[in-house]
């Protein structure tokens, strides 16, 4: 009896599952698929306003590794049109790969900056990023600390929190470190700034600032977005106090400026629908898209002349932006990692 | 049974179907040839130690707590009289419904500094700030041991208390009247003879402890996981990684041979269950301990972690409980169940093959199959990527050439790599539950049959199946509530604008946003207790007034068993 209703029921799920994946299979006619670095509630409100403009349907797969690779073993068949990538060396690894083509669009070249965009047009940066210094407002007086070297010093013994050394926010400002000092005493930088550490590394960055109002440190480092995040988070108020309770540090104004790095995308090699992922990339570096990342993102417009969001005006002003170009950024990451595993930075 | 025509047809399908299956696992291997660059030299001067040290101490933290739990839960249960026993006794499996990284989302929500309880704590005592007093961390190796433990002791749970239940009632008896207290009996011979499913259990658990990223990374302990995902990610080598995963399974390799040898012990111990079954009356003291210690571990794995996401579901829930939710709860169900039927059907080809063609290239096909099961998701996934990518492209060449059209990614580009996957992955526990079904029907059965004049086949089906059906549906439930759990490979391989349970969960808690996840964390949960209950049915006791079959509770055992 078991065994017979067993085999029913199993039969049943095969016939459902099959109708399932048929009705997945099919596809709408004007698309364009993308393959996401980036959490799809973080470019979704984007992604709308496209579809709304254009009547081009977007699909997404989102994952946090893998994309490449994946991208890569699909070859000529691949569905994806366009790859978001969150930092650079995603955009490098394609490129190096070979799995990107390159877009030539006046619209392109007039939106984004020189800096920010591969020269032949494999890959477009789309916002940028400072990576900055998060001060407890209590228990750090402004004008304490100025600069990514004094993370170093030994005053700040106990009082740093940060990520993993090995996160990809973390590689790229030791890269610049590197380009900047050379290895050597960028070696000696990171042991002292392991030294000062309150806590093993752990966490993403609002994880630090959530520390830093919670007592167990005084400073941290954490991209500028997560600022903008915290302070109107209505839906998790907590995240309000957090914020409330540092100051932000525009890092090394006084010489090189602050580290910057970029979100971006690339276009794929076999985009079959190439034409639309490039009104898609052209739409991203638009007037409306760039202001809405400003507005809901905190993410800086790479185009000029967009509007920083107002709160971005409050609390962050104009700052000097350290303008190491991407591509040698990205060139000392592999030496970055291994520094992090020398100085054992995240044990 | 002699290399029959019949015989060698089962050896090829044996063959077939364990290389089908041992293809992820052969791409990794296949990758480990071609590192970008030789990693061991920077990671031996490095950090390879650190790595090593703390899998080992994970590993040997997980396996002590689960060993005193489950074990000691078991014995409990099966073996002794105490207020709530018959709640217990299927009331302890259902932690492992719970996902790992659920369960460390929840406590670190509830645990940390912001959290209620050292909210509750400073406010009693009026301190300012975490430097005003002492709180166990919970992000850290003591945390990461305690979550595993609390999900994985499942495990050894229910091969113990399959063990306790059926050893001979006698034997105890006969070590009572020579002398032995209650307590020496229980060290001296009950637990001795249920090592070999003690170790079957603690076997699984330490697998799902090696392939375990989501906990140990969330709480900063850095296993030789975290080692490969951060040789692939940030050094970009993905046969670096892929060489690191590689070694990892020699251990498991190791694991799954003791695991074997232990097996083979076991069969010695044919057990005449049911008769003179004694449990000890536990009274006054005693019985409140009892009770107190189990309901601990069911509070612990199950009982906090839902009531904190019940009360975040049902904050918003209206606002949660779209279509599309209902849409992802789908998915979720669907691809479980049918991966669910596909390992249970091929396992059953698997040990019905592995008993007709008894060899050693047989067994050692049908345990290399299983070696999926210890490797990290995400590495696992690219192991499906690259084959199926291969056979769709070639397909879609040949398409091109001689038909003049294109069939695209048939396979990887489809919810089928994930099936595929889910297969590859979790094949092993149902073979394993097959397997020692199988093992219990006596060869005499299959002589019957076939000189009766039935095939192979039609033994199979009028003989083995009823037989062995506990087996396959207990392999297939547990799968089931794994698959519902599986995270990295799922989060890769989908198709566009598909999600799960798992992948919708991890969206949003991997960004503290616990809230919003609650609820699909909760489903998981749900979905996968209705299994857990369906299981728990099938341990019922001789009390309620069924007839008693150990035998299937016995078919776990083997579940992961790698023989």
């Amino acid at each position: 009896m078991l065994s017979r209703s067993l085999v029913q029921g199993f039969a049943r799920i095969a016939v459902a599952a099959a109708t399932f994946g048929f009705t997945l299979s099919s596809a709408a006619a004007e698309q364009v698929n993308i393959y996401s670095y980036r959490q799809p509630f973080l470019i979704e409100p984007v992604l709308d306003a496209f579809t709304e403009e254009t009547g081009i349907e977007t699909r997404v797969v989102y994952a946090s590794k893998g994309l490449v690779e994946r991208l890569e073993r699909e070859g000529r068949n691949s569905p994806a049109d366009l790859v978001l990538t969150s930092n650079t060396s995603n955009l490098m690894q394609l490129v190096d790969k070979g799995l990107t083509q390159s877009v030539d669009s006046k619209v392109l070249e007039e939106n984004i900056p020189a800096q920010f965009r591969d020269e032949e047009g494999q890959w477009y940066g789309l916002t940028t990023r400072a990576r900055l210094i998060y001060a407890s407002k209590d228990r750090v007086k402004p004008g304490e600390i100025t600069s990514y070297e004094e993370l170093a010093d030994p005053k700040w013994k106990g009082r740093v929190c940060t990520r993993s050394g090995k996160h990809p926010y973390s590689l790229s400002l030791i890269a610049s470190m590197i380009a900047e000092h050379g290895e050597e005493k960028t070696t000696e930088w990171l042991k002292g700034v392991k030294a000062n550490l309150a806590r093993k590394p752990q966490g993403n960055d609002r994880a630090q600032v959530k520390a830093i109002s919670e007592g167990v440190c005084d400073l941290s480092l954490g991209n500028s977005y997560y600022f903008g995040k915290m302070i109107t988070n209505e839906e998790e108020p907590e995240q309000i106090e957090w914020a409330k309770s540092v100051n932000l540090v525009f890092p090394n104004q006084d010489d090189r400026g602050t580290h910057m790095f970029i979100s971006g995308a690339a276009v794929t090699k076999h985009a079959p629908n190439r034409d639309n992922a490039q009104k898609l990339l052209e739409f991203l570096s638009g007037e409306q898209a760039q202001y809405l990342y400003a507005e809901k993102n905190f993410e800086f417009p790479v185009r000029p002349g967009v509007e920083r969001s107002e709160l971005i005006q409050e609390y962050m002003g104009e700052f000097k932006e350290d303008d190491l170009s991407l591509t040698e950024i990205a060139s000392y990451v592999p030496a970055a990692s291994k520094l992090v595993d020398e100085v054992a930075f995240d044990f | 049974m002699g290399s029959t025509p019949s015989a060698r047809r089962w050896f090829w399908a044996v063959l077939v179907i364990a290389l089908l299956v041992a293809l992820p696992v052969l791409s990794v291997f296949a990758l480990a040839f071609f590192p970008e660059e030789n990693i061991w030299p920077h990671l031996w001067d490095t950090v390879l130690f650190h790595y090593i040290g703390a899998t080992l101490t994970l590993s040997l933290g997980v396996a002590l707590c689960t060993l005193v739990t489950g074990v000691g839960a078991a014995w409990l249960v099966s073996m002794c009289r105490f207020p709530g026993r018959r709640f217990f006794e299927w009331g302890l499996l259902l932690p492992f419904a719970v996902p790992a990284y659920v369960i460390a989302y929840v406590y670190t929500d509830l645990l940390e500094y912001a959290g209620p309880v050292q909210q509750f704590l400073r406010e009693s005592f009026g301190w300012q700030t975490s430097r005003d007093y002492w709180f166990p961390e919970i992000r850290s190796m003591g945390g990461a041991i305690a979550m595993l433990s609390l999900v994985l002791y499942p495990y050894v749970y229910m091969l113990a208390r399959a063990a306790f239940l059926e050893q001979c009632g006698s034997i105890r008896a006969a070590s009572r009247s020579l002398g032995c207290t209650p307590w020496q009996s229980f060290l001296r011979v009950s637990l001795p003879m249920a090592r070999p499913a003690i170790a079957v259990g603690l076997s699984l658990v330490l697998m799902e402890t090696l392939n375990d990223f989501g906990t140990v990374d969330f709480f900063a302990v850095r296993t030789l996981s975290v080692g490969i995902y951060d040789t692939w990610l940030s050094r970009g080598n993905l046969g670096g990684a892929a060489q690191i995963a590689c070694s990892t399974l020699v251990f498991v390799v190791l694991l799954v041979t003791l695991e074997r040898m232990a097996r083979r012990r076991q069969r010695h111990f044919v057990a005449s269950p049911g008769s003179n079954r004694h449990r000890y009356e536990l009274r006054g003291g005693r019985a409140l301990a009892a009770t107190l210690f189990c309901s601990l571990v069911l509070l612990g794995g199950f009982g906090v972690p839902m009531l904190v996401l019940l009360q975040y579901a049902l904050g918003n829930f209206a606002s949660y409980w779209t279509d599309d939710f209902l849409s992802i709860a789908r998915n979720s169900f669907l691809l479980s169940a049918v991966a669910a039927l596909a390992t249970a059907l091929l396992g059953l080809l698997l040990a019905y093959g592995k008993r007709l063609a008894a060899g050693k290239t047989v067994r050692a096909l049908v345990g290399f199959s299983k070696l999926g099961y210890a490797m990290p998701g995400a590495v696992m996934a690219i192991g499906v990527i690259i084959p199926l990518a291969a056979f769709d492209n070639t397909l879609d060449d040949f398409a091109r050439r001689y038909l003049d059209t294109s069939t695209g990614l048939l396979l990887s580009g489809s919810v089928f790599a994930i099936l595929f996957a889910y297969t590859a992955r979790f094949l092993a526990v149902s073979t394993g539950a097959i397997e020692s079904s199988l093992d219990k029907v006596t060869p005499s059965m299959d002589r019957a049959s076939r000189s009766l004049g039935r095939n192979s086949w039609q033994t199979l089906w009028a003989v083995h199946l009823p037989l062995v059906r506990a087996g396959i549906l207990s392999g297939a439930i547990v799968v089931f509530v794994d698959c519902m759990k599986e995270l990295p490979a799922t989060l890769l391989l989908r198709p566009f604008g598909f999600d799960t349970l798992a992948t919708y969960v991890y969206q949003f808690a991997s960004d503290e946003m616990l809230e919003r996840s609650a609820l699909g964390a909760l489903m998981i949960v749900l979905v996968g207790l209705l299994p857990v209950i369906l299981l728990s049915r099938a341990m019922r006791g001789p009390e309620d007034g069924r007839e008693e079959k150990p035998a299937e509770v016995a078919e776990l055992p083997p579940t992961a068993a790698m023989g």
